[in-house]
């Protein structure tokens, strides 16, 4: 009974959360509203019984990467959101397309899923188990997804890089 | 097992006793760190008020409390009000998975000297200490100054990088623990080895290395001398914090020093082996001195701070991250690869 309840009101803030991403006009609302987005799912991961997805979730994505949206949007004093010819047609267009995704989805999910509710706390979420599933079982989709990341850091690295034909500024110039 | 009742009456008194006892940690954290950086400069630190200027922290709370609390006219109001919260509960809450003895009997019960002990507990310390930074970013972001500005950015670069170098550190002797709970990898260093040498984690497999690179992460991770360019008077001003006053700022300073509680604890429990420590005399004794030992771990390294504080000079921004980024990242690294050989050769500590 209490996981319900918990369940419903961590839910209905994650939603209230990313409706709030949308909604608000300052970009620092937006990446706070997304804070709290991961954080309700952290919460809702916990109470599966998947603590140490719920951790790594606070500590990846409300830690780390959102930090570093925080980090860009203030490095970058991103002003307030301008409304182009574009967003209304995408406002007009997106709110219904919306509607209709999310009534798909759940009508799939009750035909496809009505019996076999997942009960709450049911899944041992152990370090342990993690650790067996990742390096064991799927260790080939694992060190895949580590080449891609790798690729990605390359990237950023080749793309954050330089060209060394523009001069260093030696601080005499001024 | 403890029955409900008995169990929220001895959580409730727990949870009072130890924010009472934290809070008063960290006013006399303060007061301790002006009197040693006074004697390091040949000055005498705070002497006025009561003996050895002991009753100055209760001095500095209530002129806090009464001061004016002013909200500059340009700031975001509702994020200004926020983020001195969310620094000072993320540093006060990260104390309750921390353990702090081993159990002790009253009235028949046995209870555990630890607010909750949870089997990720060092996780949610890692996570709740992540979360914190956004007190110091958004501080810096909606007091709409420059100074705040530059303070909050350095902070939160500083405090991302070097969080990296504090997780993989720490990989290590979770690696030696085999364990993410606080209290297993605690007992996991009981006992000696070849009879003498306490079985710390500090004094196997090269985690030495891994406690230098904890302490060195731990300084930047709270914004503390050499690492203190989020607040760097001579160029900042006063940093992220630079807008703000009264009780507000106060909060900022209550958050720095219960983080730097919370690492000394976490270095303590993790290299230094918590509360093991010679156990005699009579049973009540040996009931107290668990925890005496780890106070006295923990104050031992709350002095280093304030030693290195009135040593160091301040790094500058660029040989900041050049340290985090080209020195430390990799030592963490190779440390991690010998912790991982040292383990698979010769098995870990406990066995």
């Amino acid at each position: 009974m209490l996981h319900l309840v918990l369940f419903l009101v961590f839910g209905a803030i994650c939603v209230a959360g990313a409706v709030n991403l949308l909604v608000q006009k300052h970009p620092i609302g937006s990446a706070l509203s997304l804070v709290v987005v991961m954080a309700s799912l952290a919460v809702e991961y916990l109470l599966l019984g998947a603590e140490f997805v719920a951790a790594v979730q606070v500590i990846v994505y409300a830690g780390a990467v959102m930090v570093l949206f925080v980090f860009v949007i203030m490095l970058l004093n991103a002003g307030e959101e301008e409304l182009t010819k574009g967003s209304r047609v995408a406002v007009v267009l997106g709110v219904p397309g919306v509607l209709a995704g999310g009534l798909l989805v759940a009508w799939v999910l009750l035909r496809h899923s009505g019996e076999h509710t997942v009960s709450l706390g049911a899944l041992p979420g152990y370090p342990k188990v993690i650790g067996q599933l990742l390096f064991h079982e799927f260790l080939l989709p694992f060190e895949v997804t580590s080449i891609l990341v790798l690729i990605a850091i390359l990237g950023a690295v080749f793309l954050a890089s330089k060209p060394e034909a523009t001069p260093r500024p030696t601080g005499k110039e001024n | 097992m403890l029955s409900l009742p008995v169990f929220i009456i001895a959580s409730l008194i727990k949870i009072v006793l130890v924010i009472f006892v934290l809070l008063t940690a960290v006013a006399y954290t303060v007061w301790l760190e002006r009197k040693v950086v006074g004697h390091m400069q040949n000055r005498w630190g705070p002497s006025r008020v009561g003996p050895f200027g002991l009753l100055q922290p209760l001095a500095d709370g209530i002129k806090f409390l009464v001061k004016e609390d002013l909200t500059p006219p340009h700031v975001y109001r509702p994020l200004f009000i926020a983020a001195p919260m969310i620094a000072v509960v993320c540093a006060l809450t990260s104390i309750a998975v921390i353990p702090f003895g081993t159990a002790i009997t009253v009235f028949g019960y046995s209870i555990p000297m630890q607010i909750t002990d949870i089997h990720i507990g060092l996780l949610v310390i890692l996570g709740i200490t992540s979360v914190g930074v956004y007190g110091v970013a958004l501080a810096g972001w909606s007091s709409n100054s420059k100074y705040s500005l530059l303070g909050g950015l350095r902070a939160s670069a500083q405090m991302v990088s070097y969080e990296i170098c504090l997780g993989l550190s720490l990989v290590g002797v979770l690696i030696v623990s085999g364990s993410f709970s606080l209290r297993e990898i605690v007992e996991s260093q009981s006992g000696h080895f070849w009879g003498f040498i306490p079985k710390w984690n500090i004094f196997y497999g090269g985690q030495f290395v891994a406690f230098f690179i904890y302490l060195m992460a731990a300084y930047a991770e709270t914004n503390r001398i050499p690492f203190d360019l989020p607040e760097a008077e001579t160029e900042l001003v006063a940093g992220y914090h630079t807008e703000y006053s009264a009780m507000k700022f106060a909060m900022f300073f209550m958050a720095e020093y219960a983080n730097m509680i919370t690492v000394a604890s976490l270095a303590t429990l993790l290299f230094l082996g918590g509360w093991s420590g010679p156990l005699f005399g009579p049973p009540l004794l040996q009931a107290i001195l668990p925890t005496f030992w780890f106070v006295a771990k923990v104050f031992v390294f709350l002095f280093i701070y304030i030693w290195v504080r009135g040593t160091l000079p301040r790094f500058r921004y660029d040989q900041l991250m050049a340290f985090g980024w080209k020195f430390l990242f990799p030592l963490a690294i190779a440390n991690l690869v010998v912790t991982a050989l040292v383990v698979a050769l010769f098995g870990t500590s406990r066995g």
